[in-house]
C-alpha cells in the first residue's frame, strides 16, 4: 500500500474490497434487565429515615425488581438503541398519509422554556396568562387557515379529534331531535380510524365505493343519503393523493340532507394557505399538528389533534376553551350550554401547541401556503419522473402532496410490493407506505414533503428506477431476502402474533412459566 | 423560508419535468371558487431571532413552578427530571423517527417499547402493559370499555375518589349512558363503593392514592368485585408511588391506568403526558393501544415487533379494540429513561422522599389555626379544609408567588360543602426548610 507523507494510506490498491455492512458501530445491544440490576442508580438522592409512615399498612411487599444504570451506562444504553433507528433527521422518509417533514429545533428549545414547560395545569389562571394567549393565537391561526368558526385544541391525536368532531355532530344531532340518525358514509379509501370512530359512538358505516379517477362521486354520496344518515366523513385530499374535485357538490348534498361533513384533515399539508377547508362546506376537520405542522412525530407519538368547526357545531366544542374576558383571558373549565364535556383531563397537548404556533410564526401566512405548494410540486415531480416505470392507477389529474403507484408494474417478476419496498431499505431509503389505501392493489403512497431537496428526490427517483428494472430482470432474490443491510433482517411476525412475548423475564422465570 | 430547500429555478426545473406551467397549474383540479389567489390575513414569515422574542413573551407571563414555593399537584407532579433524559429524547433518532411500523430499521424504539412495557408491569405488578396511549384519563374511559367488553356487561361504577377530571373524561366517552354510576365525591376517604356492585357490573374503577390523597383498600375491591363477577380497574395518578405502596396486581387489580408523567415528563401545563396500562395474560387481546413483541429475524436474532395488530383500527376498521393511533412514545421513552436511571433502588429512595417531604407538610399544616387536615392516610398528596373557601386563599398566595395547591372547587364547582378544601402536593423538590 503506499503512503503520502503523512503516513496515511492512498489508493485502494491491496485494499480488500469493502464489505462493510457498518456493523462495527451498530452492536447488538442487550437489554436493559441484561445490563443493570436493581442495585445501580443513575440518580443521586438524600437519605431519608422514616420514622412513622402515614402508609396505613399499604406499604409494598411486592418486589420492584426494576434494572438500574448508572449515568453512563445509560448514556451508552439509549444511544445505542438510537442507532438502529431511522429517522427523518438521517434521510428522507416518503410515508404516504404520514407527512413526515423536517422538524426544527427552535420549536424544541421553545417548548422547554420554563414559562411554557413549567407550567401546572391546575395552578391559578392569573399565573398563565401566557399560556392562554399562545393558545388563543394558535387558535386564531388555526380557524384563520381554515375558515372556521371555532376550534376544539384538547384533542390529543388525530384519532382522538375524529372522536370529538364525530361526537359534536352526534350532540348537533340530538339537539336537532335528529338522534335516530345512525349511518355514517365512509368511502373505501379512507384511514382506518374513520369507521373505528363512527363505530365506537354506535354508528353504523356505510361504504361509498371510489369513481375510476379515484375520487368520490357525488353522485353515489347523493345516492346514499337519507334521513338516517348523520353524516359523512371524508379526507381531502383523499387518501389516494387527490383532490376531491365534487367536495363542494358533496358538501351541499350532505347538508341538504341534514347531515354533516366531517373532514379527515390528515392531508391538509396539501393545502394550507392555498385552499380553506371552510369554503368546501365542511363542519368539522381535525388537524394533525404532528404532521402539519411539524411537531415530531417521536416513534410514534405525542400528537395533537385539534378540530376546527363550523358555525353549526360550535356550540358544542368541548371544555376547557379559552376565552377573553374583562380581567384578561380565562379558561373555560365546566360546561356551560350546549358544550360538550370534557374528552381529556387538563388542557390538551401544550407542548405540542408551542411547536406547532412557533411554526407557524416562522413560516408566516406566505411561507405555509409555498410548502403546501412545494409538498405538491415535489408529489407530482416523482410521480413525472417514475410514471414511464411505476403503474399509475389514477392518472388523470395531478396529484396533491402525495403520489400513488400500484403494484402491476411488477407483474411476473415475483416480486410483491412488501418486498419491493424492503429493498428500499438496502438502498438507504425507509419505505413508502404500503398496501394502504385499500382501493388499489398493493398500493404504494409516496409524500415526500416540502423538506426534501430536488437533488434527494433525484436520488430517491434514480434508486426507485434502479429496483425497478432489478424486479423486471428477474432478480427476485435481491428483493425476497430484503434487507440485508439493515440492523435486522425480515422479522417473524406470525411467531410474535401467536405466543406473544410481551415483557422480558428471568430465563428461570420465563422456564417456570412455560411449564 | 428557511425551511424550503428550493430555489426558484429548481422550482421551474421540476415543473418543467412534470410538463406544468406552474404550481397553481397543479392545483387545478380544485374549484376556481375556493383557490386563494391572495394571501390570508396572517403574518409574514419571520426569522429565528423574532420568533423567539415573541415565544419568550408569552412564556414570560407565566409564573414556572420553579419561580417560588409551589404544592400543585392533583394529577399532574413536578419532579426533577435528570438531564440525561431530556438530552437522550432530543436525539433526531428517537425524536423523528416515526412509529415502528418497518421493524428492520426501528429496532430502537421497538426495543425500548419492550423494556417500556416490562417496567410497566413491574412497577404494577400485572401480567403485561401495551406501548402506551395518550394520558391517565383517556386511558381510565379505555378501561373502562376494555371491562364491558370482557365481561360483556355494562354497568360501571367510579368511585368518588376517582380525579373529577378523569370522571368526566370516562362520562364524555360514554356520553348518554344509562348504565354508568359516578358515585359521590368523597373527600374524607369513605368507603363508597362495594355495596353498589351486582352481578350486571362489568366494573368498578377505583383510584389510590385517590385525588384526596387517601390510600383506598383495593384488596377489598378485589374480592368484593370478583365474587360478582365483576372486574377491578385500579387508577393510579401519581406512578411514584409505586416504589414505596403496593402495586395493585398484588390485590388483585384486573386492569392498572395510570398517569405516567411524574416520571420523565414535564408539567407542560398539562401535555403531552403518558397514558400507562397493564392487564391480566389472558385479557390481552382486549387490550387497546399498540403492543410490542419479541421475535426473531431471518437469521435467527432477538428482535422485536409491534404485535397483536388484529386489534388495532388499521387492520380491523370498525372492529377495532379503539381508535387509538399515534399514541405517547417519546413519553414512553423519557419515562423508560428516567426509571432506568433511577431502578428499582433509586425509585424507592425518591418514593421516600416524597412521602418524608408530605409528612413534613402534613405536620406543619395541623400548626396552623383552624385547618383541619382530612387524610389519616397519604402518599404525597392530602386534603385539609380551611375555615373559608378555599379558591380566593389560593389566589391571594399566588399574589405573593406562592402556589399553593389545587382548590376542590376548580374542578368540583358549585358543591358547597367542598368549596373550603384544599388539595395540597409535596414532591422532593419541596425542600422542607424553605417551603413549609
Amino acid at each position: 500500500m503506499s503512503m503520502n507523507t503523512q503516513g496515511r494510506p492512498t489508493g485502494t490498491t491491496n485494499v480488500n474490497p469493502s464489505t462493510s455492512s457498518g456493523a462495527a458501530l451498530l452492536p447488538d445491544e442487550p437489554l436493559l434487565f441484561e445490563i443493570g440490576d436493581t442495585e445501580h442508580s443513575g440518580v443521586d438522592l438524600p437519605d431519608v429515615t422514616l420514622k412513622a409512615d402515614r402508609l396505613g399498612g399499604f406499604r409494598r411487599k411486592m418486589p420492584l425488581d426494576l434494572a438500574g444504570l448508572t449515568e453512563p451506562e445509560a448514556m451508552r444504553h439509549y444511544v445505542r438503541l438510537s442507532r438502529l433507528n431511522y429517522s427523518i433527521d438521517s434521510g428522507m422518509y416518503p410515508l404516504g398519509s404520514c407527512t413526515m417533514k423536517h422538524n426544527p429545533r427552535l420549536n424544541e428549545k421553545m417548548a422547554r422554556l420554563p414559562g411554557f414547560a413549567d407550567i401546572h395545569p391546575l395552578q391559578p389562571i392569573s399565573t398563565v396568562q401566557g399560556a392562554l394567549m399562545l393558545m388563543e393565537q394558535l387558535a386564531h391561526w388555526l380557524m384563520t387557515l381554515t375558515n372556521t368558526a371555532a376550534v376544539a385544541l384538547s384533542p390529543k391525536a388525530g384519532a382522538h379529534g375524529e372522536l370529538l368532531g364525530m361526537m359534536a355532530i352526534k350532540a348537533a344531532q340530538a339537539a336537532r331531535g335528529q338522534a335516530h340518525r345512525k349511518i355514517v358514509l365512509v368511502p373505501e379509501s379512507a384511514h382506518g380510524t374513520n369507521p373505528a370512530t363512527a363505530a365506537f359512538l354506535g354508528y353504523s358505516v356505510r361504504a361509498i365505493p371510489a369513481r375510476a379517477d379515484g375520487t368520490v362521486d357525488a353522485e353515489a354520496v347523493r345516492n346514499a343519503l337519507s334521513d338516517d344518515v348523520a353524516a359523512i366523513m371524508l379526507t381531502n385530499p383523499n387518501t389516494c393523493g387527490l383532490f376531491e374535485t365534487q367536495v363542494i357538490d358533496i358538501a351541499q348534498a350532505v347538508h341538504d340532507a341534514g347531515a354533516f361533513f366531517y373532514c379527515d384533515g390528515a392531508n391538509f399539508n396539501a393545502i394550507m394557505g392555498v385552499v380553506r377547508p371552510g369554503d368546501l362546506g365542511i363542519d368539522a376537520m381535525h388537524i394533525n399538528l404532528h404532521k402539519t405542522f411539524s411537531t415530531p412525530h417521536g416513534g410514534g407519538g405525542p400528537g395533537a389533534g385539534p378540530v376546527v368547526l363550523s358555525a353549526a357545531l360550535a356550540p358544542f366544542a368541548p371544555v376547557p376553551f379559552v376565552r377573553r374576558s374583562e380581567g384578561g383571558l380565562e379558561l373555560v373549565e365546566h360546561g356551560e350550554g350546549q358544550a360538550l364535556g370534557r374528552i381529556t383531563a387538563f388542557q390538551g397537548q401544550m407542548g405540542m401547541y408551542v411547536r406547532a404556533l412557533t411554526y407557524m410564526l416562522s413560516h408566516g401566512g406566505d411561507g405555509l401556503a409555498q410548502a403546501a405548494k412545494d409538498a405538491v410540486l415535489n408529489a407530482n415531480y416523482i410521480k413525472a419522473r417514475l410514471q414511464s416505470v411505476f403503474s399509475v392507477p389514477y392518472p388523470q389529474y395531478p396529484c396533491m402532496h402525495e403520489a400513488l403507484f400500484d403494484d402491476s408494474f411488477l407483474d411476473q417478476t415475483g416480486v410483491s410490493t412488501l418486498d419491493f419496498a424492503k429493498a428500499l431499505i438496502d438502498k438507504g431509503f425507509h419505505p413508502m407506505t404500503m398496501y394502504f389505501p385499500l382501493v388499489v392493489h398493493g398500493a404504494m403512497l409516496v409524500e415526500p414533503t416540502e423538506s426534501e431537496s430536488k437533488q434527494t428526490l433525484d436520488q430517491f427517483c434514480e434508486i426507485m428506477l434502479e429496483l425497478a428494472m432489478d424486479a423486471k430482470a428477474g432478480n427476485k432474490q435481491n428483493f425476497v431476502s430484503a434487507p440485508i443491510n439493515a440492523p435486522r433482517r425480515r422479522m417473524d411476525e406470525t411467531r410474535a402474533a401467536r405466543s406473544p412475548i410481551l415483557k422480558w423475564e428471568r430465563e428461570d422465570d420465563a422456564s417456570e412459566a412455560a411449564q | 423560508m428557511r425551511y424550503l430547500p428550493h430555489s426558484d429555478a429548481e422550482r421551474a426545473d421540476m415543473l418543467a419535468a412534470i410538463g406544468a406551467q406552474s404550481i397553481e397549474a397543479l392545483f387545478s383540479v380544485v374549484p376556481a371558487a375556493a383557490m386563494r389567489s391572495s394571501g390570508l390575513d396572517l403574518p409574514r414569515h419571520s426569522p429565528e431571532f423574532l420568533v423567539e422574542a415573541h415565544m419568550r413573551g408569552l412564556a414570560s407571563q407565566n409564573h414556572a413552578a420553579g419561580d417560588g414555593p409551589f404544592f400543585v399537584g392533583a394529577g399532574a407532579y413536578r419532579h426533577h427530571v435528570p438531564a440525561t433524559v431530556d438530552h437522550l429524547i432530543q436525539r433526531s433518532e428517537w425524536l423523528t423517527a416515526y412509529t415502528p411500523y418497518q421493524p428492520e430499521i426501528s429496532q430502537g424504539t421497538l426495543q425500548m417499547l419492550f423494556e417500556f412495557q416490562t417496567q410497566v408491569a413491574k412497577l404494577t405488578g400485572m401480567d403485561v402493559a401495551n406501548a402506551s396511549l395518550y394520558d391517565g384519563s383517556t386511558g381510565t374511559a379505555e378501561a373502562v370499555l376494555m371491562a364491558r367488553r370482557l365481561t360483556r356487561r355494562n354497568k360501571v361504577l367510579l368511585s368518588g375518589g376517582l380525579h373529577p377530571h378523569y370522571r368526566d373524561v370516562v362520562c364524555g366517552y360514554l356520553k348518554d349512558d344509562a348504565d354508568l354510576v359516578c358515585l359521590d365525591a368523597s373527600p374524607e376517604g369513605q368507603g363508597d363503593i362495594l355495596d353498589r356492585i351486582d352481578d350486571q357490573t362489568a366494573a368498578i374503577v377505583v383510584q389510590t392514592p385517590d385525588f384526596y390523597g387517601h390510600l383506598r383498600n383495593i384488596e377489598t375491591a378485589a374480592a368484593v368485585a370478583h365474587a360478582k363477577g365483576a372486574l377491578l380497574i385500579v387508577v393510579v395518578t401519581e406512578i411514584v408511588s409505586l416504589g414505596l405502596l403496593e402495586a395493585p396486581g398484588a390485590y388483585g387489580a384486573d386492569i392498572v391506568v395510570a398517569e405516567g408523567q411524574s416520571i420523565g415528563n414535564a408539567l407542560n401545563f398539562g401535555g403531552p403526558y403518558l397514558g400507562l396500562m397493564a392487564t391480566r395474560q389472558q385479557f390481552v387481546r382486549q387490550m387497546p393501544g399498540r403492543v410490542c413483541g419479541e421475535t426473531v429475524d431471518a437469521d435467527g436474532n432477538r428482535g422485536f415487533v409491534l404485535t397483536l395488530s388484529t386489534r388495532e383500527q388499521h387492520i380491523r376498521r370498525e372492529k377495532a379494540t379503539s381508535n387509538i393511533c399515534t399514541n405517547s412514545g417519546l413519553c414512553a421513552l423519557a419515562f423508560s429513561i428516567h426509571l432506568g436511571l433511577l431502578g428499582e433502588a433509586g425509585l424507592v429512595k425518591l418514593a421516600r422522599l416524597n412521602h418524608e417531604r408530605a409528612c413534613a407538610l402534613a405536620d406543619a399544616l395541623g400548626t396552623v389555626k383552624n385547618v383541619e387536615l382530612l387524610n389519616a392516610t397519604f402518599f404525597n398528596e392530602m386534603t385539609i379544609r380551611l375555615p373559608v373557601a378555599a379558591e380566593p386563599v389560593v389566589e391571594q398566595l399566588a399574589g405573593r408567588g406562592i402556589l399553593a395547591g389545587v382548590p376542590v372547587s376548580r374542578l368540583e364547582p358549585g358543591r358547597p360543602e367542598l368549596e373550603n378544601l384544599l388539595v395540597l402536593a409535596a414532591t422532593e423538590p419541596n425542600d422542607r426548610c424553605k417551603h413549609c
